[in-house]
């Protein structure tokens, strides 16, 4: 079997009449959509506290109290939940050289000309920057969000460093919703990538279109070597 | 109950009448709320209130805390000693006022001073526990400037002991709402100075309208300005837009000696950039960011996988797999295996 560089050992072709990738392991779907239902709950939670005409948000917890007693409980479990994506996802999202062409080549992937863009493996440069972009604001957010959780640690730091915190979970939170807004339209905007999420496969022309190094290795990966 | 409204109190020695009198002190009285922008303007104008404490009048006793825990029905924990008179150790959620105590030495004389101050909510003109509370309506202020947390709508999420440039409110660990000196706002109502002012056996604690109080206090620094306190000084900080509870400092011109009284209080900046900037350019970055993605969607052409890209891809695995892999996995064959 040919090494993998580009791939999870969970990506195969499925079919061939038309080609068909599996791209995301059942579990790996159901950790994402996990993931993303409790940072639902975090935003609509957090921006009740933060925005005051979103006050009114607290109602879907039970109120002011309730909200404000479940926003940290949400964050915790997030972050072991988005801990479990990240050590599934994390060795195919470090940076390559040709995450920079291809960022240098944005404007004509936008125009949709893609022909001179690099060959990519199973992540482009917009995917990586989404996940480690929710990696470290998620990480600035767990650390500012103990220093101002009340309940259980009223103590922990001293009130200078108290609004240095309530204002770093807060512009991170801002950070991070933008994030998702990006992440959530590119999988509109390319047509053909939800999938991958929902029924965990994705088609053959997708993958050559945007992923073709990761197609290339996931097909070779499967070539059985010729019988003795 | 009365007819009749209780005239607000201008000192806190006179005695209750017996009439039974309506409040003076309502909704419309509201000049400013947490979490409310579109506040409707108060009815009418209250005249400014504030409390006065004179240290050098003070002798200790903690009547004052004793009168403050009485009248706000208020159980602070007993106490151990730990070397010095304060007692309790700080401000609680069950202890609003705190007789804080400091030797200070004269650099230049080296005359011991024992001073004695009496910590609690300043009650500031422009309140940070105010400016960052979330929860709309759960701290207000009032015209005649008493700052007031209404603990029905405090969430507990302790950002006001973040705004606070004094250290005040205090959560309480079982209720999860703070509390801090109300200025007896619920005395205030009936015409009544705070519990406080009025137990105060020196009248070191003196109470009414924030003009009296000035003038007051400037009797009072004259008369030290003659006893050997050429510093003394009314502490009215400006930093915070003044405050409706000020002190007579005997050595005005250091007042974190006194317990660390800040010299300078404003609302933090790193509070004023959470609640200002972050705030408005945040969710107009999240307002615009959204609105782009919607109107981008609906005027450009989304990216779409064309039949040449399915071609291409058949021919690849084509190339790779061969014929008879290819043949054997035309179909998804491993649905759940994955």
């Amino acid at each position: 079997m040919a090494k993998r560089e580009f791939s999870e050992s969970t990506d195969r072709i499925v079919a061939t009449e038309p080609v068909e990738v599996r791209r995301y392991a059942t579990h790996t779907r159901i950790n994402h959509w996990f993931t993303a239902a409790l940072i639902v709950l975090l935003i609509l939670s957090g921006f009740a506290l933060f925005w005051p005409p979103l006050f009114f948000l607290t109602g879907l917890f039970g109120g002011g109290q309730n909200a404000r007693f479940l926003h940290p409980i949400f964050g915790v479990v997030a972050c072991f939940s988005f801990l479990l994506l990240f050590l599934q996802l994390w060795k195919l999202n470090i940076m390559r050289r040709e995450d920079l062409v291809w960022a240098r080549n944005i404007r004509e992937l936008l125009d949709g000309q893609e022909e001179n863009l690099p060959e990519l493996g199973k992540y482009n440069l917009g995917q990586k920057f989404v996940f480690w972009g929710m990696f470290w604001l998620l990480l600035a957010m767990v650390i500012s969000g103990v220093m101002i959780w009340q309940q259980f640690f009223p103590d922990l730091v001293s009130i200078p460093v108290r609004r240095w915190a309530v204002l770093v979970h807060s512009i991170s939170a801002v950070l991070s919703v933008l994030i998702i807004i990006v992440h959530v339209y590119a999988a509109i905007w390319t047509r053909g990538t939800i999938s991958a999420m929902t029924r965990g496969t994705v088609t053959g022309g997708w993958a050559w279109r945007h992923h073709r190094k990761w197609l290339r290795e996931v097909a070779r990966r499967q070539d059985t070597p010729p019988a003795e | 109950m009365s007819e009749h409204t209780a005239p607000p109190p201008t000192t806190a020695v006179s005695n209750p009448p017996v009439e039974a009198l309506a409040p003076n002190l309502g909704d419309g009285d509201i000049v400013l709320a947490s979490a409310t922008p579109d506040l409707p303007p108060p009815t009418r104008q209250l005249d400014k209130l504030a409390k006065l404490i004179d240290i050098s009048k003070c002798i200790g006793c903690k009547a004052c805390q004793s009168a403050c825990i009485e009248w706000n029905d208020t159980h602070p924990e007993i106490g151990v000693n730990f070397g010095s008179y304060e007692n309790p150790h700080d401000l609680t959620s069950e202890m609003f006022t705190l007789m804080r105590f400091n030797e200070y030495e004269d650099p230049e004389t080296g005359d011991l001073d024992w001073l004695i101050r009496k910590d609690g909510c300043m009650h500031c003109e422009d309140p940070g526990c105010l400016k960052a509370c979330p929860s709309p309506g759960a701290i207000v202020k009032y015209s005649n400037g008493i700052v007031d947390f209404i603990h029905d709508k405090c969430i507990g999420c302790g950002y006001c002991i973040s705004g606070c440039p004094f250290d005040i409110p205090r959560m309480s660990p079982t209720k999860h709402v703070v509390s801090k000196c109300t200025l007896c706002s619920d005395r205030v109502a009936v015409g009544q100075g705070p519990a406080c002012a009025k137990a105060c056996p020196t009248q070191a604690i003196v109470f009414g309208t924030k003009d009296d109080m000035i003038a007051h206090a400037e009797e009072r620094i004259a008369d030290l300005n003659t006893r050997g306190y050429d510093k003394a000084s009314l502490y009215d900080p400006a930093g915070v837009g003044g405050t409706h509870v000020m002190y007579v400092l005997p050595i005005g011109d250091k007042p974190e000696e006194y317990s660390g009284l800040p010299a300078d209080p404003k609302i933090s900046n790193v509070v004023q950039g959470w609640k200002g900037p972050t705030k408005s350019v945040g969710m107009a970055a999240i307002g615009l960011a959204a609105v782009g993605a919607v109107l981008h969607s609906i005027f450009s052409k989304p990216n779409r996988v064309t039949e040449h890209d399915r071609v291409e891809a058949e021919e690849m695995v084509d190339d790779i797999l061969g014929p008879e892999e290819t043949a054997e996995l035309a179909t998804p064959n491993d649905e759940g295996k994955a």
